[in-house]
């Protein structure tokens, strides 16, 4: 049976298994790789996307839940890279292997719409359940307050 | 262009014949060189080329990259050598990514080595490039080339100066002889305006839209999706079978049988469930029911293993290196201090889970694979698929981490004999986290006795190293014995702390846990046990740790490593070493008062012929650490992207404090306990110190820095804990017990 949602701003229908976590049917099914496989049990954050706004785990979430929802996946962000995120991204230097970035970026963009001027705390907190192996934490959290201060429109986009 | 495009050498020469000519360097590490256009080079035999760089009329400049990027940096550094030299403009600058041929490229991508190897054959290849496009100016014009001179893509002459880009003069550069490699002039390192510049990655963009494309976003025409059911101890294999409910499963294509073996194999094989997407497969995976026949690794656990380590311990181990008379020293002397360290397996847990993705047909193979070492690959597809390995196109794709873990061959092998059973459909093993974690190659376990003695003058008098460990060599030697013991020791068997008498003994423990590479490799180990103990040398002489060790490392002198063999490798500089050692103290304030609570600690080490030092600020509260800034030092000679040393430092840092912090990978009934990130923890935002890294501008030869940041973060951050509780922490990971 059709599932349909709302993708990056565009009707969406799959005929899948209704249990198929939203991760695989981005990648598997739509071949929209952007949203990486990590862990597989909402433990690393590599596959967030934001349902309805909020960022959300698509790793466990079942295709079926996601019915007549709006979904954004990295690749929904911008479309040539100019979302302030992904800019403060690439000033900061902040990704080494970049596998895990796009759910770090995920993470970074919801919390920057509930608190456009995050802390130090507010960014452990929101961030926390993100691992990046390659350890770009500090360049992610500068990231973040770089993100703030261009959408906030103290700073002008370098790149 | 941003994104390193995958071409092979087919594709290249077609996109070259339309683009019309092209200037192709090619250069080897030996020297040689040629040049000349696309199509003749087609019809020569295949030579031993390291890289090539290409220009097209389009004015843009092309380094064919035969190196892999792991998040290392190399596909900026390479290009920045190669721009320098050549002039070019930076803008214009793209990289490809080479096709597999190790009869041309050297691929392999590990050992902190890719810029220290590339430094000189770049250089001399975009020397050799830039003499050759301004002759072809000069010519034109018909001027003397001395009176020319390559800047920005362009060749410029004369008062008003005229120009001719690089795009217009290739067609006649392509046909000038080339210059003598080993004496073309080099830019004089003053003139440098690309090298040694703060530049963002070449692949920053991509990945931060979610464009890059790892191993495990290749996708391929009519491809299935495999998980492959393996023996959870190592070295079992499927005694029996029955998938008639995987096959039920819908989206289960088949369920295949196989078997590794030969150098590369980790697991014996297994039953692969390929279907059409990845969650079909785990899904079918999960209804498979096996029997496994266990086999001899069954009783394995880490209790035992660590019981080996004290039986081993308590008996001389073979001499590895024996200056002057260190037992007798240690048996006479008054202040005599000995202590023992123990560290665990540990886990690469690369955020990308290994996957290879295969295509075997009866006239060629093709397969895209994240990997460091694609020639490998090549070699594993081609004997799978019964094929020359001439016949195999590898794809080397971005990599979602490596840290050693991707030099191994073992996810390439699982991928291929899947795929030579599958009819010729693509396939794409993927791994899931627990199958990462639990199959694995693991950074070696080790136990470690240390002794040192010393004189009424606070100097060291010997110093005696014992170690134990399930040794790399033991692995992949075909009897798992022969092990010369050296080579698990690195430079910590060369300290720079003056002594002339010095012992080193090793003994072999056994395992079937498999081991390999991990970041830094034995310096990981050695730098902890060497740092920790001389800085329990220092306290047991109420010595500052600083001042002591400067005064051990002594005179400026260079100190050859033991056992090293290689002619080009660089003695340690004990000069340099003291360089970083105090411009980190330096940096840190070493010496001012810290907030009630916290302590600081420093520690320093040689690797892949860098220096690092780091100073560490930790507290312990309630049984947890805090580490609250981390101040590096580095020298790795002349930095060619100091943004991306820095970026390797800071990472490296928390890949150590990664194995230290929380978890280590156990044994228990011969399989690893930990599957997954709930039950192996890594560091998170919240923990990531405030971390500084301090490069000195060298002009030395660039060495390694992907690697040489690790092994000074757990030695520093416990001689902090040290300062801060008075608890020596001497086994890895912290437990709160050794807080208390």
């Amino acid at each position: 049976m059709a599932i349909s949602f709302t993708l990056n701003g565009k009707a969406q229908s799959v005929d899948v298994s209704p249990d198929m976590p939203l991760l695989w049917v981005l990648r598997d099914t739509l071949n929209m790789t952007g949203t990486k496989f990590g862990c597989g049990m909402a433990l690393c954050g590599a596959c967030t996307v934001h349902i309805n706004g909020e960022a959300t785990r698509s790793c466990i979430t079942a295709i079926s839940s996601v019915a007549g929802k709006k979904v954004t996946t990295i690749e929904g962000l911008s479309a040539d890279g100019s979302h302030p995120v992904q800019q403060a991204w690439m000033e900061e230097d902040v990704p080494q292997c970049g596998y895990c970035q796009s759910g770090q970026i995920m993470s970074a963009v919801a919390l920057l719409t509930k608190k456009p001027s995050p802390t130090d705390a507010d960014i452990d907190d929101a961030m926390s359940g993100n691992i990046c192996r390659c350890g770009t934490y500090q360049r992610i959290r500068k990231a973040i307050h770089r993100a703030a201060s261009i959408k906030g429109g103290k700073a002008k986009s370098a790149v | 262009m941003a994104n390193a495009s995958v071409v092979n050498r087919r594709d290249f020469l077609k996109k070259s014949a339309a683009g019309g000519a092209a200037l192709v360097i090619g250069f080897h590490l030996t020297g040689g060189a040629f040049a000349q256009d696309a199509a003749q080079q087609e019809k020569k035999p295949p030579n031993p080329f390291d890289a090539w760089v290409r220009i097209t009329p389009d004015n843009r400049a092309t380094l064919i990259l035969g190196k892999s990027e792991m998040g290392q940096g190399i596909m900026t550094a390479l290009p920045m050598i190669l721009a320098e030299e050549l002039c070019l403009d930076w803008k214009n600058v793209k990289i490809e990514q080479a096709p597999t041929n190790p009869k041309i490229y050297d691929h392999g991508t590990g050992g902190s080595g890719s810029v220290a190897g590339s430094w000189l054959p770049l250089r001399r290849a975009g020397a050799a490039a830039r003499e050759m496009l301004v002759t072809a100016a000069a010519q034109k014009w018909e001027v003397s080339p001395d009176t020319c001179k390559a800047e920005n893509g362009q060749v410029v002459h004369g008062h008003p100066q005229r120009y001719l880009s690089y795009g217009e003069l290739v067609e006649a550069a392509s046909k000038l002889p080339i210059p003598n490699l080993n004496t073309v002039p080099l830019k004089n390192s003053d003139d440098f305006t690309v090298v040694g510049r703060d530049t963002r990655r070449f692949e920053g963009r991509d990945k931060a839209t979610g464009a890059a494309k790892f191993g495990i976003d290749s996708r391929v025409p009519g491809m299935l999706f495999a998980v492959v059911a393996r023996c959870p101890v190592f070295g079992g294999k499927v005694a029996s079978f029955d998938a008639t409910k995987t096959k039920a499963v819908p989206g289960v294509r088949d369920v295949i049988q196989f078997e590794t073996s030969g150098r590369g194999a980790s697991t014996t094989g297994g039953i692969a469930v390929l279907a059409d997407n990845s969650w079909a497969a785990m899904q079918g995976r999960k209804a498979l029911e096996v029997k496994w026949e266990e086999g001899p690794a069954a009783n394995e656990s880490t209790a035992e293993l660590h019981k080996q380590f004290l039986a081993n311990a308590a008996k001389p181990g073979k001499v590895v290196r024996n200056d002057g008379d260190a037992d007798s020293v240690l048996g006479s002397s008054p202040k005599k201090i000995e202590a023992a360290y123990e560290l665990p397996f540990a886990p690469h847990a690369c955020m990308e889970p290994m996957n290879c993705t295969v295509q075997i047909r009866p006239d060629g193979a093709e397969a895209w694979v994240p990997t460091q070492a694609p020639q490998w690959a090549q070699g594993v597809i081609a004997e799978a698929a019964k094929l020359p390995a001439e016949k195999v196109i590898v794809h080397t794709t971005l990599m979602g981490g490596g840290f050693g873990r991707r030099y191994q061959a073992d996810f390439v092998m699982e991928a291929a004999q899947v795929a030579a059973k599958s009819a010729g459909k693509p396939v794409m093993v993927l791994w899931t986290r627990e199958d990462d974690m639990q199959h694995g190659f693991y950074r070696p376990a080790s136990y470690h006795k240390l002794q040192g003695a010393l004189d009424a003058n606070g100097n060291l008098a010997a110093w005696k190293h014992f170690q134990t460990s399930t040794s790399i060599a033991a692995k992949w030697s075909p009897k798992g014995e022969d092990d010369p013991g050296l080579g698990e020791f690195g430079t910590g068997a060369t300290i720079p702390y003056a002594t002339s008498n010095i012992r080193i003994e090793y003994t072999l423990a056994h395992s079937s846990v498999p081991r390999a590479w991990w970041r830094s490799v034995e310096h990981s180990s050695s730098g902890f046990v060497v740092e920790s103990f001389i800085d329990e040398l220092a306290a047991a002489v109420g010595q500052d740790p600083l001042a002591f060790r400067v005064k051990l490392i002594g005179v400026d002198r260079k100190i050859p490593q033991f056992g090293e063999e290689r002619a080009d490798y660089h003695p340690l500089d004990t000069a340099r070493l003291k360089g970083v050692l105090q411009l980190a103290a330096e940096k840190a304030g070493w010496g001012k008062p810290l907030p009630r609570g916290q302590g600081r600690g420093i520690a320093t080490f040689y690797s892949f012929q860098s220096y690092t030092a780091a100073v560490a600020e930790a507290s312990v509260k309630d049984g947890a650490i805090k580490v609250h800034r981390l101040v590096y030092a580095v020298d790795c000679g002349r930095p060619i992207n100091p943004e991306g040393v820095r970026a390797q430092v800071e990472s490296a840092a928390i890949y150590g404090l990664s194995a230290a912090l929380h978890d280590a990978i156990t044994i228990s009934g011969g399989r690893v306990e930990q599957s997954n990130f709930n039950d192996y923890q890594m560091p998170r935002m919240s923990e990531t110190p405030k971390t500084e890294v301090h490069v000195v501008m060298s002009k030395e030869e660039p060495t390694g820095i992907g690697e040489p940041g690790l092994p000074v973060v757990v030695p520093a951050v416990c001689n902090a804990i040290f300062a801060a509780t008075g608890k020596r922490i001497r086994r890895l990971p912290l437990r709160s017990e050794d807080l208390a």
